[in-house]
């Protein structure tokens, strides 16, 4: 192992990685975005809302997110969509794990025992302000830890990018291995900076799960 | 409306759950101070009858009325919303389960309802909730959780949340039914208290010695009819009804 080529490139791999962490923020919350939207939707009282937030789930769910990006990145320009890699990158992303995180959210929600929504209309709340009031402070307790598993996932997702030409860390690797010949190297230089970012995240998530959990 | 409607007027109730009847054309009149309370094996419809008065369970058919208002009239969804969650502010609910809100503080379980609904500012609120916190004999709880407390003294502080709202008429669904033996006084007390200040109640129970003790009348309801109904004495001593004997005779022998 050429751990002399790791030392000298490595200060790049971490600019790289600080793309990577840039992406899967903006990922991270317009999948947030994306997922309290989906599931409103789909716990609406009205149809074709749904309708709506049913087929948001199951489209971007059942097609690879590669598919996902190549259409939005150079499928787009054909429908009038013009975005550099980076934009693609991050709507691309960022919808398709908001359909996970639909999922994740609406789960927590039904989650929540029944008799409390119950005993807030009892008292008068409207639907809104029960929901507002009583489920969601209970839901979002109960989503910390499922949205970690999400957010896990969509780091690891970032590579994906590298597809577009998005110059993140999985990208990087490749172009030094163009240069170097050392995948071996290059590949492992990568992972354990993907891992780094993972580990940290998942201590913080963690550590809010245990913050918010009810006494 | 009549002068002399009574206080709440259930007419003709039924409801089917998909194609199972559960109640079938109930009528019951409840005067204001009343307390009146229900017995029945388990599935014959109490709940659900009393789920219908806040339309927590609306009916399939008939009408219940509260003190001259229809409760379950057509209206279009957002009127109809508007006048049900009016509705239910005059409507105590306590639930077998307590339903307490885990995530809120005693004190702002009973506080959040009073604030959002008839705009009380915080201090008026704070003390509202003092008021009816130390009627249940629980203020010296006020700044605990749900999970800190016992069964009855949860149940004690959902009998003062739902008593904040000023309510006129109180519905209690097995208040004491998921209470260990030793706690259920504590919370049957609460229940006599608020009977000696003439509260308008509507009582779901399998406790007999307590209905008897506190009902002015007791219904006793089998597969959703009620099949009789009387003062305490009559209905516990002397029923005329061959099912309220055998439910009474099974229920007294199961209990001893
Ligand atoms: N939401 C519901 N959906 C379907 N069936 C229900 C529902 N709620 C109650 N039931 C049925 O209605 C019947 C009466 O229930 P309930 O009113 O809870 O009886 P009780 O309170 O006397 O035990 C039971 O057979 C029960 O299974
Ligand atoms: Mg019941």
């Amino acid at each position: 192992m050429d751990t002399e080529l790791m030392l000298k490139v490595y200060p790049f791999f971490l600019q790289a990685a600080g793309l990577t962490i840039v992406l899967s923020v903006l990922t991270a919350l317009l999948g947030l975005v994306c997922g309290a939207l989906g599931a409103a939707a789909r716990l609406s009282r009205f149809v074709i809302l749904r309708f709506l937030g049913a087929a948001y789930v199951s489209v971007f769910r059942g097609t690879p997110a590669l598919i996902q990006l190549f259409i939005l990145y150079f499928g787009g320009p054909q429908i009038g969509i013009q975005l550099d890699a980076f934009q693609a990158g991050v709507i691309g992303l960022g919808v398709n794990a908001g359909a996970y995180m639909a999922e994740t959210i609406r789960g927590a929600i039904i989650a929540v025992d029944r008799g409390q929504t119950e005993a807030a209309r009892t008292l008068g709340l409207s639907r809104w302000q029960a929901m507002a009031r009583v489920v969601l402070p209970q839901a979002a307790r109960l989503m910390v830890r499922p949205l970690g598993v999400n957010l896990n996932m969509l780091i690891k997702a970032t590579a994906l990018v590298a597809a577009i030409s998005v110059v993140e860390l999985t990208y990087t690797a490749q172009r030094y291995i163009g240069s170097t010949y050392k995948p071996f190297e290059m590949f492992l230089l990568a992972g354990v900076l993907y891992m780094a970012i993972i580990y940290v995240t998942g201590r913080g998530v963690a550590w809010l799960d245990r913050r918010v959990r009810i006494h | 409306m009549a002068q002399n409607q009574p206080f709440v007027d259930i007419r003709h109730a039924q409801k089917s759950f998909g194609k199972v009847e559960v109640l079938k054309d109930i009528s019951l009149t409840v005067e204001r101070g009343q307390i009146v309370g229900i017995i029945g094996s388990s599935g014959s419809g109490k709940s659900t009858l009393l789920r219908a008065i806040n339309d927590l369970d609306p009916l399939s058919g008939g009408e219940i009325w509260l003190d001259g208002v229809q409760v379950n009239k057509k209206l279009p969804h957002r009127q109809y919303e508007a006048h049900i969650n009016a509705l239910r502010q005059q409507v105590g609910m306590v639930f077998q389960h307590f339903n307490l809100f885990p995530h809120l503080s005693v004190r702002d379980n009973v506080t959040m309802a009073p604030m959002l609904l008839k705009n009380l500012s915080r201090a008026e609120a704070n003390r509202l909730a003092e008021e009816q916190l130390d009627h249940v004999g629980m203020l010296e709880r006020i700044e605990y959780y749900p999970s800190q407390l016992s069964g009855g003294q949860k149940q004690r502080v959902a009998i003062a949340r739902a008593l904040a709202m000023k309510p006129k008429l109180m519905l209690f669904d097995e208040a004491t039914s998921a209470l260990d033996p030793e706690l259920v006084e504590e919370v049957n007390l609460v229940m006599k208290k608020l009977a000696e200040q003439h509260m308008t109640m509507i009582i779901v129970t399998h406790e007999m010695d307590f209905a008897a003790s506190v009902c002015d009348r007791v219904l006793f309801m089998d597969k959703g009819v009620v099949v009789e109904e009387g003062p305490p004495q009559v209905i516990f001593k002397n029923p005329t009804q061959p099912r309220t004997r055998e439910f009474l005779r099974k229920h007294i022998e199961g209990a001893s």
